[in-house]
């Protein structure tokens, strides 16, 4: 696994671990707890493809941005080459998300 | 301004694919899944959920901000920032013709294998 610059070392959490505490949370079967855990993850998909802003409060939400045409650089050749235009999804989490990651107090709205 | 989903509107459109099961359980499989995400990246830990994307934490050093509207120094203390990477996947289904050329132009040669 390559570690993000700037990232803390620790464990990865995968679909299996998501599924494990659905089944633990819910009881049920452990192949219906990862199907349900497959759908959330394909329906929010499901909407950023169509270009749905997708807003799961206390979480954060998931934008699309369309971005123009703009140009780039091999950074190996230095050769430029024009990046296309394209939509990209972007996660701005939200401020309960960021507090709890930092340990701070919980912001009143949100 | 695209159309917008929130989480009741998203565990609604799931509850009708699964009509077996009551909404309120839904509703807690979502939480679930967003919780274990949350206190994963509070524990400092990474989620990776291929083809939609990943999760981690980031650290910002501290640095010295300014107010944007006095222009007054502002010190800005350490912090651990959420981040999250697209997957590839995700990527190729939001630009699909994109992903067609790349495909196209990946044909000829050894499969070279793309960063996630």
């Amino acid at each position: 696994m390559t570690k993000l610059p700037g990232t803390i070392d620790g464990k990865t959490i995968t679909r299996a671990d998501l599924s494990e505490a659905v089944y633990q949370q819910l009881g049920l079967s452990r192949s219906e707890s990862a199907e349900l855990v497959e759908m959330v993850l394909q329906e929010i998909s499901a909407a950023i493809v169509r270009g749905e802003t997708v807003k799961l409060s206390s979480f954060g939400s998931f934008v699309v941005r369309a971005k123009g045409e703009r140009i780039g650089r091999n950074p190996k050749t230095g050769i430029e080459v024009p990046i296309t235009p394209r939509r990209v999804m972007v996660f701005k989490p939200s401020n309960i998300l960021k507090s709890r990651i930092n340990g701070t107090p919980i912001p009143k709205d949100d | 301004m695209g159309a917008q989903v929130i989480k009741s509107e998203l565990v609604q459109r799931i509850a009708e694919k699964n009509p077996h099961l009551y909404q309120r359980d839904i509703e807690k499989v979502v939480n679930a899944v967003l919780n274990g995400i949350t206190d994963a990246l509070v524990r400092g830990d990474r989620v990776e959920l291929r083809g939609f994307g990943a999760f981690s934490v980031k650290q910002r050093d501290a640095r010295l901000g300014r107010n944007p509207r006095t222009g007054d120094h502002v010190a800005v203390v350490e912090k651990a920032v959420p981040f999250f990477k697209t997957g590839k996947e995700m990527r190729e289904r939001l630009n699909p013709a994109d992903a067609a050329e790349v495909a196209a132009a990946a044909e000829p040669a050894p499969r070279k294998r793309l960063r996630a």
